[in-house]
């Protein structure tokens, strides 16, 4: 499960350093206690430097380097090729570049459809459950329980709903409503890609809906109050008073989503196995299936530098676009 | 202010879509455990035929199920507590303390959680498996090796939840206890964990489940002897069978302890939450 919930958010800080700026005047000033914040840092530094920093780089290194099968167990004698791996796999007039650029276009229209339509659901939710009533606090658990459930045990679920013969999909369109006259697959062809798609905004709505509810708490009560007073209707409320409110919400939300919907890899594993269907071939599971299969991780690693720099573009952007939009509004 | 007619329909078709789209499969779910093999393999229906505990009989022994969940449950157990407790002190820095580094820290810290895991899969990958070639400390397809690879996936977050946390308690109860003479360690210990204990809770039951969900590198970095739930349950579909009855019902276990503890804990999510994203 991949569980990121936040941009990094560094002026939050801010309100708390000018208590602590008085601080020293009245404490004793020495080595040690200067010292001290940067012990109480030191193992969450070690151990991200460890498991996610050095990696990196290694990756970086790795993608320079013929690693292929016969240097995976030494791979200090892998061959140095500079771009070698960047060109082959990035070539999209190669067999190799047409199938990665093939997997980019369906992971972006997949994190696009998916992050969409979790926002939707999660504000409908939201906005519903804002007022109270009877049963309010049940609904609100129930809601929570696809996040909670373990990835694998929720899509193995979904994998079950699917099948073709024993599911509970085909039991219902065709044997039932009898609005389909055979038994689609929805697990293999073109169907796949919209399967996929509905079980990621079933894991992934409760999560926007937590955090939009978490937003709508500090909306204060009076500005419904005076929307109401001037004569405003759900919707324009729902324009003019929520949305506005829950925009710091949607900030970090949608981009948190986003990216971990465009790096998922659990929902396609566990839905079709190591090896998806071409129309839901989303790139983390092409990457998985390149390197290991052939046990190429010269490319693979080539590949994932590539996604990792997309990554970083759209968000850089994202965060660069929606800041200059909030300054221009104050 | 008054909910008009209109209104309260929407709510209630909002409310029943939504309930329907997440109870099916919760539905699915429990009720096919609860049927003999045949029925899961002669199409579906909506009730079993001739309700059964059997599933639950049979899953322990179709899979080692047992040694599945025993590893899951001491690799996320572990990483749960070393990354709260490594967490802890992070979190007590960052909330108490003004120092250089402060802001790049945070930053760093949180957005590795926003990398891509397959980026770190391969190298990770070929550290574990070259470590163990050359220093014999067996990392890959050992638990241990998992443990230090989950504790550093909820550690940025467990820190960024539990800065929200120490942030809401009052520095005036730090200063009271400095002005008694007590040290750093000591406040931490003394004042501010009593005051945070359901959010360390809240924290330690979202770390465990990020270690029990986790797919990717549990389905590369174990074997036999170290797999974990999120591989173990493949096993069930066979060559000659899937067993879809005993997955459904092995799903249903794995899933209760963390639902629960979700469940109970939501409203210190919800809290954690708004400390940090909403401000």
């Amino acid at each position: 499960m991949a569980t990121s919930t936040t941009a990094p958010d560094a002026d939050r800080h801010e309100p708390l350093a000018g208590s602590s700026a008085r601080t020293p005047a009245r404490r004793p000033r020495g080595p040690r206690r200067s010292l001290l914040p940067y012990l109480l840092l030191a193992p969450a530094v070690v151990l991200e430097l460890a498991i996610h920093v050095v990696p990196m780089v290694v990756g970086v290194w790795m993608s320079l380097l013929e690693l292929t099968q016969f240097h995976i167990r030494n791979w200090s004698t892998a061959p140095f090729i500079g771009l070698e791996n960047y060109r082959a796999t990035l070539d999209f007039n190669s067999a190799a570049g047409r199938e990665l650029l093939h997997s980019f276009w369906i992971t972006l229209a997949y994190s696009v459809l998916s992050v969409g339509f979790a926002w939707l659901l999660g504000i409908a939710a939201a906005v519903v459950l804002q007022r109270p009533f009877r049963g309010r606090a049940i609904l609100r658990a129930l809601f929570l329980t696809p996040y909670a459930l373990p990835v694998y045990a929720a899509v193995i679920t979904w994998s079950f709903l699917l099948q073709r013969d024993t599911g509970l999909v085909n039991h219902v369109l065709v044997d039932q409503l009898g609005v389909l006259g055979e038994r689609p697959f929805w697990l293999i062809g073109d169907n796949s890609f919209w399967s996929l798609l509905i079980v990621s905004v079933w894991r992934n709505w409760p999560f926007a809906f937590l955090c939009l509810m978490a937003g709508l708490q500090n909306v204060p009560g009076e500005l419904y109050e005076a929307a109401a007073i001037d004569g405003a209707g759900f919707w324009r409320r729902l324009r003019s008073v929520t949305l506005p409110m829950l925009r710091p919400v949607n900030l970090v939300l949608l981009l948190v989503l986003f990216l971990w919907t465009f790096n998922d890899f659990n929902t396609p594993y566990v839905l079709f196995g190591g090896s998806a269907p071409e129309q839901a071939d989303l790139i983390s599971i092409h990457i998985y299936r390149s390197s290991f299969k052939t046990w190429d991780f010269g490319s693979g690693s080539a590949m994932s530098v590539a996604l990792l720099l997309f990554l970083l573009v759209v968000s850089a952007a994202y965060l660069l676009i929606t800041n200059r939009r909030r300054d221009d509004n104050a | 202010m008054r909910e008009t007619a209109g209104e309260r329909w929407g709510r209630r078709i909002v409310l029943t879509l939504l309930t329907l789209f997440v109870v099916i499969p919760l539905y699915v779910m429990v009720t096919s455990a609860a049927k003999p093999l045949q029925d899961v393999q002669n199409g579906f229906t909506w009730w079993p035929s001739r309700p059964t505990l059997q599933p639950f009989v049979d899953m322990w022994s179709t899979v080692p199920l047992a040694r599945y969940l025993v590893n899951s449950l001491v690799v996320s157990s572990v990483a749960a507590i070393c990354s709260v407790t490594v967490a802890i002190f992070a979190a007590f820095a960052v909330s108490r303390y003004r120092f250089r580094g402060r802001g790049v820290f945070s930053v760093t810290v949180l957005s590795t959680q926003m990398f891509p895991g397959i980026l770190f899969l391969l190298p990770l990958f070929l550290i574990y498996v070259n470590l163990g070639n050359a220093t014999g400390i067996e990392l890959y397809a050992s638990r241990t090796g998992l443990v230090i690879t989950y504790l550093t996936f909820s550690l940025p977050f467990s820190i960024w939840m539990l800065v929200g946390y120490f942030d809401s308690i009052p520095r005036g109860l730090d200063e009271a206890a400095q002005v008694d003479g007590a040290g750093p360690l000591r406040i931490l210990f003394r004042v501010i964990l009593p005051a945070a204990v359901p959010g360390v809770v809240a924290v330690t039951v979202y770390a465990f489940m990020t270690a029990w969900g986790e797919v990717l590198f549990a389905s590369v970095m174990t074997d036999e002897g170290s797999r974990t739930l999120a591989v173990g349950l493949q096993g069930y579909s066979t060559q000659f069978n899937v067993y879809w009855n005993q997955i459904m019902a092995a799903s249903l276990v794995v899933s209760i302890p963390v639902v629960a503890g979700f469940l109970a804990l939501q409203r210190y999510f919800v809290a954690g939450l708004t400390a940090g994203a909403v401000k």
